[in-house]
């Protein structure tokens, strides 16, 4: 019995955040690493663009809230995610077509491009606190939980109780849709290959007739959808706040980094990594430790090896410990 | 002669602030954009002569806000008694644990080695807890409302600006050493982590420096207001100036302050001036400007890298503890990477990468237009709303907005002056 009880409470606190918080930065991560292998700059501005494309949502979830549609259980942000996608879309493009283009035509080298993504990151950054303002906003709505903890311990009979949130749920659904969706555009359909031939090889591609400007447009397309569904899962499994946002770049270019800048499969695989270490590291084991261990064993502390404030430690700690061991990351990064 | 118009429009700015608004917030603007240009100093050490990507500006700023807590605040004595040698020996065990880790690294080979090496840092990790964490709450336990830290040193304030410096290079030599080397973005990523981690312990180790609870009313190296009010000589000369004693106060202490901080730019301006045209900087651009050339010609690039990155981060850490000094107080949950890292990109993109001087000029314009965009906003959105109903939310939101206008404003002038002007307002020579 204390086996069992051990085992949920090491999933209820761990290994199920852990998931959905991976799950986030996954799709996270694969964003910047489409445009690291695509436009071959690190994009600072992805935090803001997933800020731009949740503050959309939100807003479109407020209207549709207002208008007294709902999605019954589910949260009614999940309807409103479209008008968040075109939202991005559109101001990538935008920023694409006046921002960037410029330096792609110039041939400009990466270090200037990410200069000028710091400068879009002010202005994505200053746009979403202008129209939404700074503040923490909560959106989602529908039933808090698929099942809650009180729940589960009665139908099992167990101490530990077992909380699986409905935002939890979504994320990983959503997170494994959209991934396999991602895998087989990239590997099955012809523009696919052709943004994969792009990041291998430029000047090949390019002779074999692929058009580089629509290779970058349907890149924009694909990185604006990921940032706003991953922008959207986070703010429902914790809440919408612009700076938020903006400290997500840290975590999100750690995993992006840890399984090979450019490499999708690795972008995912980094993700997991990162929150898992997150999560692990940062969680008081003594609650787990004291169904697992014998009772002379029992530890006297929380024994929790660092505080929740230094998670951001712990990404960078990871992040530093793959460059010095392998600089290319956990997958051998720099292409698709 | 474009130099020197330009700094002279920059002065305009500065002394029509005075002019039109009050000399108190023209100073204010003045001291605020030394410190600004002491800071883009540094970046431009690592930017415009080196090519270095250091997005961690705002780490090594609040090492030097830090260093002037340990150097000037009284030493806290029922605190050291209580866990000070305990933490002073916990710290210690922590630097071995990582030291016996390397060292076991580098001498053993084979399967036992990651293994091994995990299991010297899990050992002395639990070590290093168990000393520690009895000591840090003995600590954090004395007169918690007022003190619950060590304290510093008592020393004198203007001590800590050079041991600001120290401290930021210390931090830098540790991130140089593993991030330089690899690729640029790996580099800007890494000290984009060490600034948020350092702004972590700033926030959670209280023992150290008090953590969110602020560590106020630091020493100060200029004389007090109250203290010149009460002063009659003082007060006399002041009514001389037609001035009455509490604004000349505060006006002379500002003044000070300027002076001080002038020094300090005057004197990293001319060393920066003389590295850039000396051998070693020719050195550097060349590095910069070809790296496999300066290769081939037997340039150690990465020990040259290294360098370079430690000298700049010790004149941005200088710059954390002259504002910590000018603040007089230690507020970690102040420091924001918008704020501390990027605008100090744009005061150096700005003012011109490589050109020492236009640093300096980007210092102090940005900084202005950061302190000015707000009035500035406040009035075109005060015009723009004037049509509107009063009391309807559309105008107070955008009213409340303004406030954010200047990160957009900023993300603007960095755009437009990378398309249109990409060397900056001065270009490098």
């Amino acid at each position: 019995m204390d086996f069992l009880n051990g085992i949920v409470a090491l999933a209820n606190f761990v290994l199920i955040p852990a998931i959905a918080y991976g799950s986030q930065l996954a799709l996270g991560a694969l964003g910047v690493t489409l445009i690291y292998g695509i436009l071959r700059f690190s994009n600072f501005a992805h935090g803001d663009t997933m800020a731009v494309g949740t503050m959309v949502t939100v807003l479109a979830t407020w209207g549709l809230q207002a208008m007294g549609v709902s999605l019954g259980p589910l949260p009614t942000a999940l309807l409103a995610i479209p008008v968040g996608i075109l939202g991005a879309t559109a101001l990538v493009l935008l920023t694409d077509k006046y921002v960037y283009k410029f330096y792609r035509a110039q041939k400009a080298k990466p270090v200037i491009l990410v200069i000028v993504s710091m400068g879009v990151m002010f202005i994505y950054n200053g746009f979403t606190r202008i129209i939404i303002g700074p503040d923490d906003y909560r959106f989602a709505d529908g039933e808090r939980f698929v099942i809650s903890a009180r729940t589960f311990r009665e139908m099992t009979g167990l101490a530990e109780g077992l909380a699986l949130r409905t935002t939890q749920v979504i994320t990983v659904i959503t997170a494994v849709v959209v991934v396999a969706a991602l895998f087989w555009f990239l590997n099955k359909t012809r523009t696919g290959k052709s943004m994969r031939a792009f990041s291998d090889n430029e000047d090949l591609a390019l002779l074999s007739g692929i058009n580089p400007e629509r290779v970058v447009l349907v890149t924009w397309l694909i990185v604006a959808s990921l940032a706003t569904v991953a922008g959207v899962l986070y703010g429902l499994d914790k809440s919408f706040k612009a700076f938020t946002y903006f400290q997500l770049l840290l975590p999100i270019f750690a995993a992006a980094i840890v399984g090979g800048l450019g490499n999708p499969l690795g972008a995912i695989a980094g993700g997991f990594v990162i929150a898992f270490s997150e999560v692990g590291i940062t969680y008081a084991w003594k609650k787990v430790m004291v169904y697992l261990m014998p009772p002379a064993l029992e530890p006297d502390g929380l024994v929790q090896i660092l505080s929740t404030e230094y998670k951001f430690a712990v990404s960078f700690v990871i992040l530093v410990i793959v460059l010095l061991f392998r600089p290319t990351g956990l997958f051998r990064g720099k292409s698709l | 002669m474009r130099t020197v118009l330009l700094f002279a429009a920059v002065a305009c700015l500065i002394l029509g602030t005075g002019f039109l608004q009050s000399w108190n917030s023209a100073l204010l603007i003045l001291n605020m954009g030394l410190i600004s240009a002491v800071m883009a100093l540094g970046v431009n050490l690592q930017w415009g002569l080196a090519g270095l990507f250091n997005v961690g500006v705002m780490g090594f700023v609040a090492l030097g806000g830090l260093a002037v807590v340990l150097i000037s605040m009284p030493p806290v004595g029922a605190a050291w008694q209580a866990g000070g040698g305990g933490i002073l020996l916990g710290l210690v065990l922590g630097a071995a644990t990582i030291v016996a880790a390397v060292l076991f690294w580098a001498r053993t080979s084979g399967k036992l080695r990651g293994w091994g090496t995990a299991g010297v840092m899990l050992i002395g990790m639990v070590i290093y807890r168990m000393v520690l964490d009895p000591s840090v709450e003995a600590v954090e336990a004395v007169d918690p409302a007022l003190a619950g830290y060590l304290g510093g040193l008592g020393l004198p304030v203007l001590l800590a600006w050079p041991v600001g410096g120290v401290l930021a290079a210390g931090a830098a030599y540790v991130i140089g050493k593993t991030a330089l080397g690899l690729r640029s973005d790996y580099l800007a990523i890494a000290t984009l982590g060490i600034a948020e981690i350092v702004i972590a312990i700033l926030k959670n180790e209280d023992w150290l420096a008090r953590g969110v609870k602020n560590v106020i009313g630091l020493p100060r190296p200029v004389p007090y207001e109250v203290d010149l009010q009460n002063d009659p000589a003082f007060v006399e000369r002041a009514a001389g100036f037609g001035l009455d004693g509490t604004t000349a106060s505060t006006l002379y202490v500002k003044i000070e302050y300027g002076l001080l901080f002038a020094a300090v730019l005057i004197v990293l301006l001319v060393l920066s001036q003389l590295a850039l045209n000396s051998p070693w900087g020719r050195m550097m651009r060349a590095i910069r400007d070809n790296e496999t050339a300066a290769r081939a010609m037997g340039k150690d690039v990465t020990a040259r890298h290294l360098q370079v990155f430690v000298l700049g981060s010790a004149i941005c850490g200088i710059a954390g503890a002259m504002m910590t000094t000018l603040d007089g107080q230690l507020t970690p949950g102040s420091y924001q990477p918008l704020r501390y890292t990027f605008l100090i990109w744009v005061m150096v993109i700005v003012g011109g990468s490589g050109n020492n001087l236009g640093a300096v000029l980007g210092g102090f314009l940005i900084w202005f237009l950061w302190v000015q965009v707000e009035p500035m906003g406040h009035l075109l959105m005060s015009l723009i709303t004037a049509g509107m109903a009063d009391g309807s939310w559309l105008k107070a939101h955008l009213l409340d907005s303004v406030q954010h206008m200047r990160l957009l404003t900023m993300g603007i002038i960095l755009l437009l002056v990378l398309r249109l002007n990409p060397r900056g307002l001065l270009p490098e020579r």
